[in-house]
């Protein structure tokens, strides 16, 4: 029976889970360095507070309780396998501090170790995003495998493999020396990228690959900033979700049509993501270290700029362009940089940037197709074009941008 | 590995086939799947259906031929047709999968063929 308190109780389950799980599974499985222990520990805490806390009330500290419980569920475990495994007196020491205090928030904040272990080197890079989503943000591998288009089975045995592996291995939780920082957090900065399902604002703004979790990896890329305050790239990742993010409204017509960003109305834009996404790139500015989503961070402000003044500054974008694909090249940049230099100086130009490209990475990538079309048809190619746009159509999978190409395409 | 894609469609789906309008929206997103499947080289064979309404069910009981004018399963999406591919994995044939016009309007399944059950049945695995 769902009595109001047990609805109350549930609620208050829910929202401490949201805010505290990632915290908790990193304080437990820092010390414990394994991950899946620490989750199932805490989802028996959760299910505990369930049943607890509708009878006896909800606790002044639903985090503390939460962490107290799930740390003697792991206690619990590791004694009972204690037969053949002596490690149970050391795991007792280590997490000491657990017991010391009633309120996880006055312990470090051990997020940033767990992140970096998702995304260690040692660990499969296809796995990185859907660990850091499930360890950070509990949740489930059905969401995950959801978001990454793959099978919901395959997807839970590759992540108890990755955990495997981190317990295995003996994967260490600490922060690296200084000077390999940047390079560690490569990984989660990519990691999190891939949860926002990254090909969705490439400047053929046509199609994406993935369910973006984009309100989850914006939620983990402010975790991160607050974890590494200063790191530039950290704050250029933030900028550019928060400028994609901004645009959303903006994508479709009120009965669902695709909107490409050159004709979005900038006053659908939301206002103050745009803001904020300045704000992380001001603070970006200060690190003079120049990379990748800084310069994908600048491409997408130049586009915001669009607001103000009225026109978008190509030049510029090109700019941009010409510098992320000797930084970090990729097929979404090279497709990117030959739509710019279409649009600053001709289509012609824009296509010899496209035929550059190798022929044999973009037989399956829709964005190339997409672009090539329209620069075609710009051209007057028709044929060409005709051919270009089917090609795009076939390798779009959003219903609405097929439709707006098949338009196009006439 | 061979997985069959199974499409299901709705009533209305098998009428836009013949809709003059929806040439551009229906039959041109089908000829573009078609024409990217090929092109990456994952198409083995496969054919669009007729409506469910021409389909006949054919059952033998008792020594008798019961036959049943129309579909075998009794529901609003029904099979519209259904296409081959060879891919590596099923994550690559869910690609292929998620890109088809049906699984925007109606449902798309994939299905691994059973190479075992084939070379017990024909004496040779599926090529």
């Amino acid at each position: 029976v769902n009595t109001p308190s047990d609805d109350l109780a549930r609620r208050a389950v829910e929202a401490v889970a949201r805010q505290s799980y990632g915290r908790l599974v990193a304080l437990l499985s820092a010390r414990t360095r394994d991950v899946a222990a620490a989750e199932d520990a805490l989802a028996d805490a959760l299910m505990a507070a369930l049943t607890t806390w509708p009878r006896d009330g909800i606790p002044n500290n639903p985090q503390g309780w939460l962490m107290t419980a799930a740390r003697n569920r792991l206690l619990d475990q590791v004694r009972h396998r204690q037969v053949r495994d002596q490690n149970a007196p050391t795991l007792e020491l280590m997490m000491s501090d657990l017991y010391e205090t009633k309120d996880p928030d006055t312990l470090p904040d051990e997020r940033l170790k767990l992140l970096l272990v998702c995304a260690h080197p040692a660990i499969d890079p296809d796995m990185h995003t859907p660990l850091m989503l499930q360890t950070v943000l509990g949740l489930d591998a059905q969401a995950i495998a959801r978001a990454f288009l793959i099978s919901p089975k395959t997807m839970g045995q590759r992540l108890v493999r990755a955990k495997n592996k981190i317990r295995q291995t003996r994967i260490a939780f600490e922060i690296p020396a200084a000077d390999q920082i940047p390079q560690r957090l490569e990984a989660v900065l990519d990691a999190i990228y891939a949860a926002y399902g990254s090909s969705w604002e490439d400047a053929a703004g046509t199609d994406r690959k993935a369910v973006g979790l984009a309100e989850e990896a914006i939620w983990l890329a402010r975790v991160l900033r607050d974890q590494v305050p200063g790191d530039a790239e950290v704050h250029g990742l933030l900028a550019l979700m928060l400028h994609c993010e901004a645009r959303r409204p903006a994508r479709r017509t009120a009965d669902g049509k695709f909107v490409p960003l050159s004709e979005q109305n900038p006053r659908e834009w939301v206002a103050p993501l745009i803001e904020e996404a300045e704000r992380e790139l001001v603070a970006a500015a200060r690190n003079p270290r120049l990379g990748r989503f800084q310069l994908e961070a600048a491409i997408q402000s130049v586009h915001a700029e669009r607001a103000h003044s009225g026109r978008t500054d190509w030049r510029a974008i090109a700019h941009f362009y010409d510098q992320l694909v000797v930084i970090a090249p990729s097929l979404g940049a090279a497709v990117g940089r030959a739509a710019a230099h279409a649009e600053s100086e001709s289509a012609k130009a824009g296509l010899s940037l496209l035929d550059e490209i190798d022929a044999d990475a973009v037989t399956s990538y829709q964005p190339y197709w997409a672009v090539r079309a329209h620069l075609l048809s710009e051209l007057q190619r028709t044929r060409e074009a005709k051919d270009a746009y089917d090609r795009a159509i076939g390798l779009s999978e959003d219903d609405a941008v097929r439709r707006f190409l098949l338009e196009r395409r006439g | 590995m061979l997985y069959a894609v199974l499409i299901y469609e709705g009533p209305q789906d098998f009428d836009r086939r013949e809709d003059e309008a929806e040439q551009v929206n229906y039959t041109g997103a089908w000829q573009a799947w078609h024409k990217a499947i090929v092109e990456a080289g994952v198409f083995v064979g496969g054919a669009p259906l007729q409506r469910p309404e021409t389909g006949t069910t054919v059952r033998q009981r008792d020594s008798k031929r019961l036959i049943q004018d129309g579909p075998y399963a009794n529901t609003k999406e029904q099979l519209g047709g259904f296409t081959l591919l060879e891919c590596p994995s099923l994550d690559a044939a869910l690609e292929w999968a998620a890109r088809c016009p049906a699984a925007a309007y109606g449902a798309v399944e994939l299905r691994p063929i059973a190479p075992e059950v084939h070379k017990r049945v024909t004496g040779e695995y599926p090529k």
